[in-house]
C-alpha cells in the first residue's frame, strides 16, 4: 500500500507540474505580451504610463528572456504566494483568488456529495427495478440531465426562482449580509443560499453516476453467487447490501475521475450565470480583459483540484480493492 | 444491455430466421436492430430534420437574420388556422403602445386588422450557400407585415428566422470540431494500440491527464487567445480546433482498446504471418473491426462539441455578432430581469438541447446495434 501511496503522489507531482505548464501557455497564447496589452489599455483610458514601473514590471517577470526562464520565474513565485499580477485590477493575483478559490473548492465538493447522494439510490433502484415504469423515467430524466447545458439549467432556475417566488437567487449573502462580519446570521443566511448552486452544480454529474451505478450493479446481480444466496433463503435486501453493492461501488469511485472535472467546469459557469464570489465569475472577466496572469493562475488552481480529485479517487479505488494495490 | 436491445435481439431472431439471418451482412444485421430501436430512430428522424433545415436554412427563415422592425421584444405571435369556417392560416396586427408608469413598451394583439399567412412568398434577397441569389421564402405574411413565430429580440429581429439561421453554425461546428477530434484520436488512438509497450502507457498516461481536467476553463482560456478583430469564419474553424484539442481523448481511448483486441486475433496474426505490412493490416483488418464503435463514439462526441461551442459564445468567448450561433443567440438571455420579462429568448436553448437529446438517443440506439451479434 504505501508504495502504491508513493506512485500516485509522484504522479500526482508530475501532474501537478504539467497543469502549470499548461496554465503558461494559457497565459502566453493571446498575441503580443500582456504588458504591452496593458500599457495600449492604459494610453486607451487616457491615463498616464509609469515608465519605471512598466520597465521593473518587465524585468520582474522576465519578459525580455526566452520562454523557459519565464516560466522558471512565475513558478518559482509560488511558494512566496506570488501567482504574478493582475494588471486590469491592479493588485497582485494572490489577494484576488483566496476567498473565491475557498468558495469554489467548497461548492465543488458538496456538488459532488449531492451528486452521488442522487445517484446512488436511483441506481440501486434502477437496478433493482430493470425495466420498470421507474427505471424508464430515471433513464429518460438522466438523458435530460446530461443534454441540458450546465449554463442554461442555472438560467432556468433563475427564471423559475424569480418568476414564481420572486426572488432573485444570484450570490451567496442576501445583501445586507455581504459586510456584515462572520457569525451564526451570516453563517444561516449562506446555508439559504448554497442549496441552489450546490444541485445546479450537482446535477450535471448526476446523470452519468446513475449509468454507471445501474449497469455495474445489474453485472453483479447476474452473478452466480447471487443465485446462490437467494437459493440459501437471504432475504433480497441482505443479498444486495452485504455483496453486489460493495463490488459495484468501485466503478463508482473511478467516476470521480471524470465527474469531478465535469462538476469544476459546471461549477465555473455556474458561477457565472448565479453570479457567485466564485472562481469562474473572475475567469471570465479576467479572460475578456485578456488579464492573463489571473485568468491562468485561476485555470491552474482549477485544473489543480481535479488532479488532487483525481489523486482521492485512485486512493479510495485502491482501499476499496485490494486487487488494485498489490497490481 | 438496455431493455430495447434485448427485445430487438428476440424480434429479429423471430423475424428473420434461418437462411436470410445467415446471408445478411453486418451491417444489414446492425441495421435491422437499430430499425427496432424506437427512441434512437425518432432521434435519427429529428437530427435528418434539423440538418436539412440548416442546409436549407435562408429558405426556412422567413426573413434575413439582420433585419430590424419596429417591434422590440415582441412576443411570439399566434397563428390561426381557421377564418369565417375556410382554412386560412392569419395573424392578427398588433397595436404597439407605451406604458406610462413603467415607460416600457406593450403589445396588444388588434382583431380587426388580420394578415393572412402565405408559403412560398418573396421577400428578403440572400444568397444560398453563399452563390445562388435567391429570395424565396418558405412562408411569410402578406402586405409587407412580417410574423414573429418565436418573437422578436432587442433589435427587434425575427427570432424564428434567427433561431433557424443559427443552426447553420451551431449544427456545423460539431460534426467538424469531431471531424478534427477523430482524426486525432485515430491516429493516435490507433499508434497506442497497436504498438503498445512504452508507448502506450505514455500516451495512456497523457489521454487520462486531458481527461482529468475541467474542460470548460480550459476551452475559455483557449478562446480567449483569439483575436477579437478576426472575421468570424476564422473565428470559427479557430473555434473547431480549441473544442477538438481536448475532444480526441475519448476516440482514441476507444480506438485503442478496440485495436487491443482485435489485433491478437487470428486473422490479424494470419495475415501477419503472411507478410502483410503494417499499414495494410492497420488498413485492410484494424480499421474495418473498429469502424461500427467508431461510429458509435463519434455520435455521442457530436453534442459535446455543440454544448462546447454554445457554452463559450454564450460567456462571450466563442463567437459573436454579426455571427448568429444558438450560443450567440443567448447571450441575450443573459440577465435575470431581460428573461423574466422575455422568456421567448430562451427559445434557441430548447433547440440545443433537442439536439443534443437526439444525438444521444441516436447514438444509444447505435451503440447495442453496433454488436449485432451479441
Amino acid at each position: 500500500m504505501a508504495q502504491y501511496f508513493l506512485r500516485r503522489i509522484l504522479l500526482a507531482v508530475v501532474l501537478l507540474f504539467v497543469a502549470s505548464v499548461i496554465a503558461f501557455i494559457i497565459i502566453q497564447l493571446p498575441p503580443g505580451d500582456y504588458l504591452t496589452t496593458y500599457i495600449n489599455q492604459l494610453k486607451a483610458s487616457g491615463q498616464d504610463v509609469d515608465q519605471a514601473r512598466i520597465d521593473n514590471l518587465r524585468r520582474q517577470y522576465g519578459l525580455d528572456q526566452p520562454m523557459p526562464v519565464q516560466y522558471w520565474l512565475w513558478v518559482s513565485g509560488f511558494p512566496r504566494g506570488d501567482f504574478g499580477f493582475a494588471f486590469q485590477q491592479n493588485r497582485p493575483v494572490k489577494d484576488l483568488i483566496g476567498e473565491r478559490l475557498g468558495y469554489s473548492i467548497m461548492i465543488s465538493v458538496l456538488a459532488l456529495v449531492v451528486s452521488y447522494t442522487i445517484a446512488i439510490p436511483i441506481g440501486l433502484y434502477s437496478a433493482t427495478h430493470q425495466y420498470s415504469i421507474g427505471d424508464y423515467l430515471f433513464n429518460f430524466i438522466g438523458f435530460i440531465g446530461l443534454a441540458i447545458p450546465g449554463f442554461l439549467l442555472a438560467l432556468v432556475t433563475v427564471f423559475a426562482a424569480y418568476k414564481y417566488f420572486g426572488v432573485n437567487p444570484g450570490g451567496l449573502y442576501s445583501r445586507d449580509m455581504l459586510t456584515q462580519p462572520w457569525g451564526w446570521a451570516k453563517f444561516l443566511d449562506l446555508c439559504k443560499h448554497l442549496p441552489l448552486p450546490v444541485i445546479v452544480v450537482g446535477l450535471s454529474g448526476t446523470a452519468g453516476t446513475i449509468r454507471v451505478m445501474r449497469a455495474s450493479l445489474l453485472d453483479e446481480l447476474r452473478k452466480p453467487y447471487v443465485i446462490t444466496a437467494r437459493a440459501k433463503g437471504l432475504n433480497e435486501l441482505r443479498i444486495l447490501l452485504k455483496y453486489p453493492l460493495r463490488f459495484a461501488l468501485n466503478p463508482l469511485a473511478s467516476t470521480i475521475l471524470y465527474i469531478f472535472p465535469a462538476i469544476v467546469s459546471g461549477e465555473t459557469i455556474t458561477g457565472v450565470v448565479l453570479n457567485l464570489p466564485t472562481i469562474g465569475p473572475m475567469l471570465l472577466k479576467a479572460l475578456l480583459a485578456q488579464d492573463m496572469y489571473l485568468a491562468g493562475t485561476l485555470i491552474m488552481f482549477l485544473t489543480f483540484m481535479t488532479v488532487i480529485g483525481m489523486f482521492v479517487s485512485e486512493i479510495l479505488l485502491a482501499w476499496l480493492d485490494p486487487r488494485i494495490r498489490y497490481e | 444491455m438496455t431493455a430495447n436491445a434485448l427485445s430487438t435481439k428476440v424480434a429479429v431472431k423471430k423475424i428473420r430466421s434461418g437462411e436470410d439471418l445467415y446471408q445478411a451482412s453486418q451491417w444489414t444485421l446492425m441495421f435491422w436492430k437499430l430499425r427496432r430501436h424506437k427512441m434512437a430512430i425518432t432521434g435519427g428522424i429529428v437530427l435528418v430534420v434539423f440538418y436539412l433545415s440548416a442546409i436549407f436554412a435562408p429558405i426556412i427563415a422567413p426573413y434575413n437574420g439582420d433585419r430590424r422592425s419596429e417591434f422590440l421584444f415582441l412576443p411570439p405571435q399566434t397563428i390561426h388556422w381557421i377564418d369565417k369556417g375556410t382554412f386560412h392560416p392569419y395573424i392578427y396586427g398588433i397595436d404597439k403602445s407605451r406604458n406610462t408608469e413603467t415607460l416600457a413598451l406593450e403589445f396588444k394583439e388588434n382583431k380587426d386588422e388580420i394578415t393572412l399567412l402565405r408559403l412560398f412568398v418573396h421577400d428578403d434577397k440572400y444568397k444560398l450557400w453563399g452563390f445562388i441569389p435567391m429570395d424565396l421564402h418558405l412562408f411569410g405574411a402578406e402586405g409587407g407585415k412580417q410574423i414573429f413565430l418565436f418573437g422578436t429580440d432587442n433589435l427587434g429581429r425575427d427570432l424564428f428566422s434567427r433561431t433557424v439561421l443559427a443552426a447553420m453554425v451551431s449544427l456545423s461546428i460539431g460534426l467538424l470540431g469531431v471531424a478534427v477530434s477523430f482524426i486525432l484520436g485515430v491516429i493516435i488512438g490507433g499508434i497506442s494500440g497497436y504498438f503498445g509497450g512504452q508507448v502506450d502507457t505514455i500516451i495512456q498516461q497523457v489521454i487520462l491527464f486531458l481527461i482529468s481536467m475541467p474542460q470548460i476553463p480550459i476551452w475559455m482560456g483557449l478562446s480567449a487567445a483569439i483575436p477579437g478583430n478576426w472575421p468570424p469564419v476564422k473565428t470559427y474553424f479557430a473555434l473547431t480546433v480549441v473544442l477538438s484539442v481536448i475532444g480526441w481523448t475519448g476516440l482514441a481511448r476507444v480506438v485503442r482498446g478496440r485495436i487491443l483486441q482485435v489485433r491478437e486475433e487470428t486473422f490479424v496474426t494470419a495475415a501477419r504471418l503472411s507478410g502483410a505490412s503494417n499499414a495494410s493490416i492497420i488498413r485492410k483488418h484494424l480499421i474495418p473491426a473498429t469502424a461500427s464503435y467508431l461510429i458509435v463514439n463519434i455520435t455521442l462526441a457530436v453534442p459535446g462539441m455543440i454544448l462546447g461551442e454554445t457554452t463559450l459564445s454564450f460567456l462571450g468567448l466563442g463567437l459573436a455578432e454579426p455571427a448568429i450561433s444558438w450560443g450567440v443567440l443567448l447571450q441575450n438571455a443573459q440577465n435575470v430581469r431581460t428573461i423574466v420579462l422575455s422568456p421567448w429568448l430562451m427559445i434557441p436553448g430548447l433547440f440545443v438541447i433537442l439536439t443534443t437529446l437526439a444525438f444521444s438517443f441516436l447514438g444509444d440506439g447505435l451503440r447495442d446495434a453496433a454488436d449485432p451479434y451479441a
